[in-house]
């Protein structure tokens, strides 16, 4: 089962791939679309079989010389591959309608697509140092193409694509020694070979491997301050991109931290995983915070995944620390937890930024100050990026609050059983997932509230266009599965025991169909009877209104309060700047926002005011302060070194002579 | 049985006296004041004439705007039902730990941003922004008190955290219960935006918060907006007593279920006349100085969680 839908999902793909190439523009969309959808939903079956117990593995000696390839796919992988299916789902749905304009019914992001894809299933599914390399690399450069897709049509592309170009090479030479390091010492390049031969290396080599390995998955995994890549990347690409990378990719950053971790290191000394905690930890707060200040409406999606990927690794951090402390119960509540969290926020994330695509392309900008009033001009968008922010704000009703809930309750139920460390650790731990859940609440209240409620603030939001229906089809399919998520977590979480139990042996961590129970902890919940409750509630009290209001005539209209100054103009409205004003405020020492205040008087008098410009801009104050450094300092050096070549020829081969008769001598010297 | 009953109880309870505790507290300050006030029964005459009223709908608002109401209330009554304020036994204890109620009040809270933000008006966004800030700021007090509550019970589950402390009073003089009783009750005043956080009684644009996202509610809307904030403020009010002075809430016999129920409201009652009496002596807080309030009571919840481990433990 596993193995036939497996393969089948790499056939689709690859069969989309080659339609892509070879249909005329007309049809190109539709049949490229419609098989990577159906590639999609092979993986997710792939992967759901995996996890279920149908464990699968292949050795391809033939297909690449010297190493072959090797492919295997257990439960943690089957998390993923099911998880990046279902993503692609929904995106290649929605890329029918969305691919239509703007060039990208061409054939480079047309074929790449799928090959994305067909890497990130790849990914998690290789069995072997090589293998699993070489579908990271694919995975990076599909993607890196499919990112600068719109180049020619906004400047900022470009400038996005190299930061990704680099960011993610970088990354892949560290993991790439980290993992050459680690198989050269277990004389064997394949994941078994590695996981047996774990014990046996010094504590030094194994704490050199993780923490290469770290660095590079974080980078992938956008967590600060290695995300720099991410928030401009994401927003550039083209929306149903933006969904899979920001829904799917990033995932593997955390793939491969419990991979090699837990799985092939098979765990570490405390010190390691409290590392990723404060990772994680800091990543959320900083990426809740630059989330809740943007006025860009993909770039506030963009930060929210640092966000989320900072909690998750805040859950795969605490499991670490509680398996080091030999607290198996906890430990799975905490994985289980991080695990889940991807899952869900895979699911909201896909729908936010697909619906953010349909107010993009519906109105030609991602400024949230210039948008507003959506949600009389095409409604279901608003309904369905409603939903999303719900699910994204960790609030009942919403699947991201189940998996904070667990989140918290192993942080929280930690405190009695550990040491003076994790009498430390857990509040702080705690504190920063709760003002991150705070701060994520003011972010989707402002992108819901200022972007789709109220009157439009701009002719193009006034003019917008409700989405094409594959658009529509692929965020509803999102959001079913996100409702899903929110109301019957019980579906999902013992297919997610499996992958936990891989990592860290032992019994079920959270078990009920309805209320949620943890294993061996005192804690209950239930999302779903929390919504029959609030459905009975308000169904109960709009009776009770309809009884108790006496005067129940149609209402009538009436002019909004204006302080009798005549009717109020949509640039009187609240924008997203406004609105996050407080907060740049309350947070001013960690953002730094730059602001430029103008004001020109009148020739006549230097005392009337002619025009005041006040422009205000919060940038991202890690890559100013850490990057911007970093590469002037290359730029500086490579200014020196052009010095050195002036156009002689005379001069080129004294160069070549010295460094011979250098060789030469130091050779000499040496033997 | 005295579960159900005590449920049913609770939620009767909160919805038929929050406008008179709201009454209450008006009574209080206008006497404090030397003015003679309008009596307790006050709030409630003002509902049954918003109730009459014609239901307005302002230009440009939508769907959210009218059902926005609707779940602030509705979060409050779920709130309501599944707190321990008449009985522990609630059978709907094990939907929802502390965790989850304050998550629903937040729910209620944003539906009435997003309702400020619908209507357009400078006033709405102004009081959004307002309110999500303190929501985010409130939040790691909130979650750090009720972690430093759980530690001595083993669970964030309301009941057993009541419970307990029944069974072991001295616990309530413990400097972890002492520390995150102080935080809660900034939680509470920042929640239910009391002085001096928030002036209640002022249309002031420079000071409203919570009045300046609902001032474009009136009739019915408006009368449903009042009372759900009458009752978070009870049922906060109830929860934080009950946390700290359990006792006279039934446990499960049926007959000490007047007593509890006696024994709630005159809790409440006491708390919020305790509230009303401070706030004559208090000016509102710059909004710049709120965080600061906030910060100063999540660095008590912090003390809280660190008292608990380090001072009990054995």
């Amino acid at each position: 089962m596993t193995s036939a839908a497996f393969t089948a999902a790499l056939g689709l793909n690859l069969l989309a791939a080659v339609a892509g190439l070879v249909l005329p523009p007309r049809s190109r969309r539709a049949a490229a679309g419609a098989v990577t959808a159906a590639g999609g939903a092979a993986a997710v079956v792939a992967g759901v079989s995996a996890m279920r117990g149908g464990e699968w593995s292949v050795r391809l000696p033939d297909l690449l010389p010297l190493a072959g390839v090797q492919l295997a796919l257990d439960p943690l992988g089957g998390l993923f591959v099911a998880v990046t299916g279902a993503v692609a789902v929904c995106a290649a749905v929605y890329g029918i309608g969305y691919t239509r304009h703007g060039g990208l019914d061409g054939r480079v992001p047309q074929v790449m697509a799928p090959v994305f894809l067909a890497a990130m299933a790849l990914v998690p599914a290789a069995a072997s140092v090589s293998t699993f390399l070489l579908a990271w690399e694919l995975m990076a450069l599909a993607s890196l193409l499919l990112v600068v897709a719109e180049h020619r049509r906004r400047d900022e592309v470009a400038a996005a694509g190299l930061w990704y170009a680099v960011m993610t090479h970088l990354g892949m030479v560290v993991i790439l020694a980290g993992l050459a390091g680690f198989a050269a010492a277990a004389h064997g390049e394949s994941f078994e070979r590695l996981r047996a031969a774990a014990d046996g290396l010094p504590e030094w080599g194994r704490a050199a491997v993780f923490l290469a390995v770290f660095a590079g998955f974080a980078s992938k995994a956008g967590i600060a301050p290695l995300h720099v890549w991410l928030p401009r990347a994401h927003p550039e690409a083209p929306s149903h991109v933006s969904a899979l990378m920001s829904a799917a990719m990033v995932n593997l950053g955390v793939y491969g931290i419990v991979r090699v971790g837990f799985d092939l290191l098979g765990g570490g000394p405390a010190w390691w995983w409290l590392a990723v905690l404060a990772a994680g930890g800091g990543s959320a707060l900083y990426g809740v915070l630059q989330a809740a200040v943007s006025s860009d409406i993909k770039r506030l999606l963009a930060y929210s995944t640092c966000e989320n990927m900072g909690l998750v690794l805040v859950g795969v951090g605490a499991s670490g620390l509680f398996a080091a402390s030999g607290a198996r119960t906890l430990s799975a509540l905490a994985l289980t937890a991080a695990l889940l969290h991807v899952v869900n926020h895979a699911g909201f994330k896909t729908l936010l930024f697909l619906a953010a695509g349909s107010v993009v392309h519906a109105t030609g900008t991602r400024d949230l100050d210039a948008l507003g009033g959506l949600r009389t001009r095409m409604p279901a968008t608003a309904a369905l990026f409603g939903t999303g922010a719900l699910m994204a704000s960790a609030l009942p009703l919403g699947n991201g609050f189940v998996s904070e809930w667990l989140l918290l309750q192993s942080l929280v139920h930690a405190l009695p059983s550990g040491g003076t460390m994790t009498a430390v650790t857990m509040p702080l731990a705690v504190a920063a997932v709760a003002l991150s859940a705070g701060l994520a609440i003011a972010a989707f209240v402002k992108a819901f509230g200022v972007g789709f409620l109220a009157r439009a603030r701009s002719s193009a939001a006034a003019q917008a266009r409700e989405a094409p229906a594959p658009m529509l089809a692929g965020m509803a399919a999102a959001a079913a599965g996100c409702v899903v998520l929110a109301l019957s977590p019980g579906l999902v979480l013992p297919s997610i025991a499996r992958p936990v139990a891989l990592a860290v042996p032992g019994p079920d961590a959270v078990a009920g169909p309805v209320t949620l129970r943890l294993a061996g902890l005192s804690g209950t919940v239930s999302p779903l009877l929390i919504a029959a409750f609030l459905l009975v509630a308000v169904v109960g009290l709009l009776a009770l209104l309809r009884l108790a209001a006496t005067r129940r005539a149609s209402r009538r209209r009436a002019r909004l309060w204006d302080c009798g100054a005549g009717p109020m103009s949509p640039r009187m409205e609240y924008t997203a700047t406004s609105f996050a004003e407080p907060l740049q405020r309350v947070f001013d020492n960690v953002l730094a926002p730059e602001t430029d205040l103008d004001v020109t008087p009148l020739k006549e008098s230097a005392y009337l005011v002619d025009s005041v410009t006040y422009r205000t801009r919060v940038g991202d104050r890690v890559e100013h302060r850490l990057y911007r450094p970093v590469l002037a300092a290359a730029a500086r050096v490579g200014e020196a070194a052009r010095g050195l070549a002036d156009g002689s020829v005379h001069r080129y081969v004294g160069y070549g002579f010295y460094a011979f008769t250098g060789l030469l001598i130091a050779l000499a010297v040496l033997r | 049985m005295t579960g159900i009953v005590g449920t049913v109880l609770q939620v009767v309870l909160v919805a038929a006296g929050a406008p008179l505790l709201a009454g209450l507290m008006r009574q209080i300050r206008a006497r404090a004041e030397g003015r003679a006030g309008a009596g307790v029964l006050q709030p409630w005459r003002d509902l049954r004439k918003l109730l009459r009223k014609e239901p307005i709908t302002p230009h440009g608002t939508g769907a959210l705007f009218r059902a926005a109401p609707l779940v602030l209330a509705g979060t409050t009554l779920v709130a309501a039902a599944v707190v321990p304020l008449v009985t522990t036994r609630s059978p709907l204890d094990g939907a929802a730990d502390l965790f989850a109620v304050t998550a629903l009040l937040a729910l209620g809270t944003v539906a009435l941003a997003l309702a400020g933000l619908d209507t357009g008006t400078a006033f709405g966004g102004m009081g959004a922004s307002r309110e999500m800030v303190v929501l985010a700021l409130v939040e790691p007090t909130i979650l750090l008190s009720t972690f430093a509550l759980s530690v001595r019970v083993g669970s964030t589950d309301l009941g057993a955290i009541v419970g307990s402390a029944l069974d072991d009073p001295q616990q309530v003089v413990f400097p972890a219960s002492l520390l995150a009783l102080v935080a809660l009750v900034v939680v509470v005043i920042a929640e239910t935006g009391r002085m001096p956080v928030d002036n209640p009684s002022t249309h002031l644009e420079l000071t409203m918060i919570h009045e300046a996202m609902v001032l474009e509610y009136a009739g019915p809307d408006l009368a449903l907006v009042e009372w759900a904030s009458a009752m978070r403020l009870t049922v906060l009010l109830g929860l934080l007593s009950n946390l700290f002075v359990p006792w006279g809430i039934a446990g499960d016999s049926l007959a000490a279920l007047p007593v509890a129920v006696a024994a709630i409201g005159a809790k409440v009652a006491a708390a919020g006349a305790a509230l009303a009496a401070a706030e004559v002596f208090m000016a509102k807080l710059r909004m710049f100085r709120v965080p600061e309030l906030l910060a100063g009571s999540f660095v008590l919840a912090l003390f809280a969680v660190a008292s608990s481990f380090f001072l009990v433990a054995p």
